[in-house]
């Protein structure tokens, strides 16, 4: 087991270079770089800056070498833990970046803990008790997350908010606390604005799982271990849970890697449109300013985050199913 | 006796057509996203006004109800109007308000002359399915936008856009996706395990940060057109690994099974194989699993476009459509601004319920 963790993590260097690189690509694509953006914004508010000022700007944050030349130098410094230097927030990327990424991660860990709270009860109630109220209740929830796109559903609660009770939804803390050192009242502040946006990313993703358990229970539901268990007369909610389930649950678990990217993303939208402090905001300002060494950072720690839901969800499997072995 | 036997010798179509029929939800869908395809075909002709015409003056105009009876003298007669506006300006508010005007009425008619458009970009016309008789009355069925233009036939105008956007890019991945998915299947070894490594890397590049960066690396200076084709293949870039996996797997199984094998033995040409046996048995199950990726594109082209990454105006989409909904302020004025989003549901939930139908037809294993 620890050997089959060891040899996937040592996989994972590989597609990890092989991202940073194309991410790095990624964010040269556009023309121009970070100093002629930066150039452009300050004329356009009147402000002009001479060539020479230009050029020592792009000597000193490097960008007056080729592509390979960057990539390798930024490569050699994260591999010391240095993430280099945002451009546009003056300041090293990983303060910037820490705090958000924290957020993010309990952001999507609180959703994912509400995709399973659902999911499981409704589920597992909507395929026992088919064509029920119950049931028809799960399948009105599947229909309206699978219909309607997370960042509509934001928009629609945040419209809503704020034409019926007056209410600003957006952003994580109240104005007090955004800059307040963490305490607990700031805890409490970011637990109450933190429902809504996990309330808008479980939705969206409990429609599926709601789907999935259903599916998988209902042909289970009819096997003849089934049978033999009741007849040998087992209560009906114990041997629910022991067999059925159990057995419903591997499909399950073998998405729970890919549902942890996919909330990572998902919350990258939410967070645009709600204006929560998370990376996603931070990631499209990068982007789009050619924040070159935090756009490049981002993109590889959401990567991270993909590769290693990937290798939790093969675990868990190989763990549930004695059928699967490592190979 | 005489139906069993019919089922006997129907075609595999004839017998996906007719399990299809019998799932409802589906078939309405059918309809709907039939209907949507020709309001995108259609769009000029449908649509009250041109995309970018506008009224100065009728910032956020709120919607007109369709009136269908009119009082005369003779009492309640059939009629289509719409009651005109009335501007109130509210002077201590310093704002414009509207009030309808019962006094002024609009008469609404069919096939009306309007603004002059090229349908299909060739054929010029100036009649439109539905707009007021005298074509310089103004109406907004759903309302006007901040700079005064009508929603309902932006909304129109946008559908072809968004409509197509999902169908081309699907095409696109289509492509791909059986292009390296049979290659995958049917050559296996080395040419295998380098495109399932293609496919694994392209998988764990987080989807959203992906489209982010390279719709951010379009150039702005991009005329509308090269952006459109632009969006398509950065969206079609992730399509099409999952649909080259259901190639592949339908090869890899159907390379085993007992027809193909029995083919092989009467000295069938592998490509007669391919084409006549194995092909037709999974082809219908693309042909869900292609309709069941178009709403993930729609979403996309959406999702993009209102974060201001995707299409821009003069372009008019969904997605561009509700970028005007990104401040909070402007929808609580004007909720009708927020129409465009049921549009996009009504797209979403069709060619969903559409794509389970199909697929639950085209499996020959699921009884109807």
């Amino acid at each position: 087991m620890i050997q089959y963790i060891l040899r996937r993590v040592m996989l994972m260097i590989p597609s990890l270079l092989a991202i940073s690189i194309v991410s790095f690509i990624i964010i040269q694509l556009p023309p121009g770089d970070y100093i002629s953006s930066y150039v452009a914004t300050l004329a356009s508010s009147g402000e002009l800056v001479d060539e020479a000022e230009i050029q020592s700007l792009r000597l000193a944050y490097g960008l007056d070498q080729p592509v390979y030349i960057q990539y390798i130098k930024w490569m050699g410094r994260v591999l010391q833990g240095d993430f280099g230097r945002s451009f546009e927030w003056k300041d090293k990327v990983t303060n910037i970046i820490w705090g958000r990424l924290a957020l993010t991660v309990i952001f999507s860990l609180f959703a994912l803990i509400m995709h399973w709270v659902i999911a499981f009860p409704l589920g597992i109630y909507s395929a026992v008790r088919k064509y029920s109220v119950g049931d028809y209740i799960a399948t009105f929830i599947v229909f309206v997350g699978i219909a309607v796109p997370d960042f509509l559903l934001a928009l629609v609660l945040m419209v809503f908010a704020f034409m019926q009770f007056n209410l600003s939804v957006g952003g994580l803390f109240s104005a007090d606390y955004v800059n307040a050192p963490w305490s607990f009242a700031k805890v409490l502040d970011l637990l109450q604005h933190l429902w809504i946006p996990v309330i808008i990313l479980g939705l969206s993703g409990t429609a599926g799982l709601i789907r999935t358990m259903r599916a998988n229970l209902l042909d289970e539901l009819h096997k003849p271990y089934v049978i033999t268990a009741r007849s040998k007369g087992l209560p009906e909610l114990t041997l629910l849970l022991r067999y059925p389930v159990r057995a419903a649950l591997n499909p399950f678990i073998s998405t729970v890697g890919w549902s942890l990217p996919g909330l990572v993303s998902g919350a990258t939208i939410i967070a645009i449109v709600l204006n929560l402090q998370m990376v996603g905001p931070l990631l499209l300002r990068a982007l789009m300013s050619q924040d070159l060494f935090l756009a490049a950072t981002l993109i590889m720690l959401l990567s991270v985050l993909t590769l290693i839901g990937t290798l939790l969800s093969d675990i868990l499997l190989a763990w549930l199913d004695p059928r699967i072995r490592f190979h | 006796m005489e139906a069993e036997a019919k089922v006997f010798v129907a075609s595999q179509w004839q017998l996906t057509w007719w399990k299809f029929r019998q799932h409802k939800p589906a078939m309405i869908s059918a309809i709907v996203v039939i209907i949507l395809y020709l309001i995108a075909l259609f769009s000029e002709f449908i649509a009250p006004y041109a995309a970018d015409k506008y009224r100065a003056g009728y910032a956020y105009a709120p919607p007109q109800s369709l009136q269908f009876f009119r009082q005369t003298p003779e009492g309640w007669r059939p009629d289509l109007y719409v009651y005109a506006h009335k501007m109130v300006i509210d002077l201590q508010a310093q704002k414009r308000t509207y009030a309808v005007d019962t006094e002024k009425i609009i008469p609404i008619r069919f096939m009306v002359k309007g603004d002059p458009y090229k349908l299909f970009g060739w054929f010029p016309g100036d009649i439109h399915l539905i707009g007021p008789r005298d074509p310089n009355e103004i109406i907004f069925l759903m309302g006007a936008d901040r700079m005064g233009r009508d929603v309902f036939s932006r909304l129109i105008h946008g559908t072809r856009i968004s409509m197509s956007i999902g169908l081309v890019g699907v095409a696109l991945s289509l492509f791909l996706g059986i292009l390296m998915g049979g290659v995958s299947g049917l050559y296996g070894g080395w040419v295998d395990s380098l495109i399932q490594r293609i496919i694994e890397f392209l998988r764990s590049i987080p989807t959203i940060p992906l489209w982010l960066g390279l719709a951010a690396a379009l150039p702005p200076d991009w005329s509308p057109l090269r952006i459109y084709f632009g969006i398509t293949i950065i969206l079609s870039l992730i399509g099409w690994t999952g649909l080259a996996r259901v190639v592949r797997g339908r090869f890899l199984s159907l390379r085993k099974e007992d027809f193909v094998m029995a083919a092989r033995l009467d000295g069938t040409s592998e490509m007669r194989i391919i084409w006549e046996h194995m092909v037709p048995s999974f082809l219908s199950h693309i042909i869900a699993s292609v309709t069941l990726s178009i709403p993930g594109m729609i979403i996309s082209e959406t999702a993009l476009s209102f974060l201001g990454l995707g299409l821009r105006p003069p372009v008019v989409s969904w997605g561009v459509l509700l970028q005007e909904t990104q401040n909070v302020y402007s929808v609580a004025r004007a909720p009708w601004l927020m129409i465009p989003a049921l549009a996009v549901m009504l797209a979403v939930v069709a060619l969903n319920f559409l794509g389970d139908g199909l697929r639950d037809a085209a499996d020959p294993y699921v009884r109807g």
